[in-house]
């Protein structure tokens, strides 16, 4: 490029430059709306500042957000499901049987479990949603909650039982007596007889067979 | 003597709101609010910045040469501090009366290179002696631009002495040198570039260029010294920023010739001027992009050199021919 051709590109695109940024420190003046991210024109407003202060204002949360889980505990049933579909094992369930149905849950579901404990270690959980789909009840959910950091990383534990120490004594001993009642009730067989009952028994067949797809 | 003290006061005050500034400058042009949450709009930030800054240990290396590290920031500080005694603040508080008045100015400023140079020298440290060994050179080649710049609103106005150049700028806008004598635009555009250069501002901060030099030449300074550091770079800005507004905008004369005239509005119009020229080197920081070392020794020697010294020729030829 020549001298001058030099010369004047370099203020060509000084002044280019200068002029987008003085835009952009006028712009300023406006704020962008705190929308969330399903509204329709979210990507249109790229004009003005884009901060959000969070502590103090914040974008709205879809209900369906997927954050702190909640369980409603008066509506679980304890059936377990959750923990066990867990893919990073943060829910720790400890069941306590009833000997009989003791409640019922708000969909009529019979209450036959006692939950002992029911935590959920949300610095485990990858917040997948998994257990909230296999909960029966639908008492676990995923609530709009997001900020619950702590300093001390235990208090990430959230506990859902309400029962005390007593009370979980009380039903573990009433169970215990249930039991202890039963088979004092049942006369006790003679062995041989028991192990021809064993025998006897038919071995037990799926229930559901998964279709294996035909090949094409 | 009174205007150095009101100088020094007005520094202090200055430094403090201005990076404030700087920093609201700099998130608006990137869509962004900058500090928000000390005092009310985060006006305070600097302040309490400020406060850690003092609070802070006053690090030194095992490797350094103590005494040149030691006094480097003061030196620098000084060097740019003395610029401010020739100054004058309105029609009535003149600086000190030297009759080289503005060369006295460019050559003590100049002295900025020594400390700068004894700091990155002093510290044993390749970053911060690549970051002096790129100022001074960079110092001591945007010398010769801004004092041939300076030269052509000296032959054009014909004394050396600030306060009178004020006083031949009277008359509201049309007295004003940049207007008088419209030729001056180009050495202004020189002055300003070289001026950015000068006080180790983007896009030509190569001295202390944090993405590749951590801090440059101030790299292992830390607490009040790494202060004395920032002060000077903001005193530098401010005093180019004055000097321009007294040689090209009319230095303290209100620009509605008598109205809202008189010591304090003159006060109020210099340092209205020069503030607005540190927003300008405000803008241009967070507009371009640093300059390479070759990129920053071509635009001095091959650009901005030749045509000052051309502009100096034409002003010449300006003051023969249409002042006479």
């Amino acid at each position: 490029m020549s001298y001058l051709g030099n010369i004047s590109t370099g203020f060509k695109t000084t002044w280019k430059g200068m002029m987008l940024s003085i835009k952009y420190f006028f712009q300023a003046r406006f704020a962008r709306k705190k929308e969330w991210v399903g509204e329709d024109n979210y990507f249109e407003k790229a004009n003005g500042t884009f901060t959000v202060q969070y502590p103090h204002e914040e974008i709205p949360i879809p209900d369906n957000g997927r954050y702190q889980l909640h369980n409603e505990i008066d509506d679980c049933i304890v059936c377990d499901k959750c923990a066990k579909i867990c893919p990073v094992d943060c829910i720790d369930i400890e069941p306590v049987r009833s000997p009989e149905v003791f409640g019922q849950t708000s969909d009529g579901t019979p209450l036959r479990i006692h939950a002992a404990k029911f935590d959920i270690d949300m610095s485990k959980c990858c917040f997948c949603g998994l257990c909230t789909v296999v909960c029966p009840t639908e008492c676990l959910t995923m609530t709009k909650e997001f900020d619950f950091s702590t300093t001390d990383i235990l208090d990430h534990n959230f506990s859902f039982s309400k029962m005390t120490d007593q009370e979980i004594a009380e039903k573990k001993r009433e169970f215990e007596d249930y039991q202890a009642q039963k088979t004092k009730a049942k006369p006790e067989l003679p062995a041989q007889n028991k192990e021809a009952d064993v025998m006897k028994k038919p071995t037990a067949k799926p229930v559901f067979k998964p279709r294996i797809p035909k090949k094409k | 003597m009174i205007s150095f003290a009101i100088y020094l006061g007005f520094l202090l005050i200055f430094v403090v709101f201005a990076v404030y500034a700087e920093r609201k400058t700099a998130a608006f042009i990137q869509n962004r609010l900058g500090p928000m949450e000390v005092g009310p709009k985060g006006i305070l930030q600097t302040i309490a910045d400020l406060l850690k800054m003092l609070q802070k240990e006053d690090i030194r290396a095992n490797a350094i040469d103590i005494i040149p590290f030691l006094f480097a920031p003061f030196i620098v500080f000084a060097a740019v501090f003395t610029g401010f005694s020739v100054l004058p603040l309105n029609a009535t508080i003149d600086g000190s009366g030297v009759s080289s008045g503005v060369f006295f100015l460019l050559a003590i400023v100049s002295l900025d290179v020594l400390g700068i140079l004894m700091a990155g020298w002093a510290s044993n440290n390749k970053y911060s002696l690549y970051g002096a060994m790129r100022s001074v050179a960079q110092i001591v080649s945007y010398e010769v631009p801004l004092g041939l710049s300076v030269l052509c609103v000296i032959i054009l106005t014909g004394t050396l002495n600030l306060q009178t150049m004020s006083f031949l700028q009277e008359g509201g806008l049309p007295g004003w040198n940049i207007i008088q004598y419209p030729i001056l635009i180009i050495p202004f555009i020189i002055f300003f570039i070289a001026g950015l250069a000068e006080s180790n501002r983007a896009p030509f901060d190569l001295p202390e260029s944090e993405s590749e030099l951590i801090g440059g030449y101030h790299t292992e300074y830390s607490g009040f010294r790494w202060g004395i550091f920032m002060l000077s770079e903001y005193g530098m800005m401010l005093l180019l920023s004055i000097l321009a507004a007294i040689l090209f905008f009319g230095g303290w004369n209100s620009p509605f010739n008598h109205m809202l005239d008189g010591p304090i509005w003159g006060t109020f119009w210099l340092l209205f001027k020069a503030l607005l020229l540190i927003f300008v080197q405000m803008w241009v920081r967070w507009t371009l992009p640093r300059l390479r070392v070759d990129q920053l020794m071509s635009l001095s020697w091959k650009y901005l050199t030749p045509l000052a010294i051309v502009m100096l020729f034409v002003c010449a030829l300006w003051k023969l021919w249409i002042i006479g």
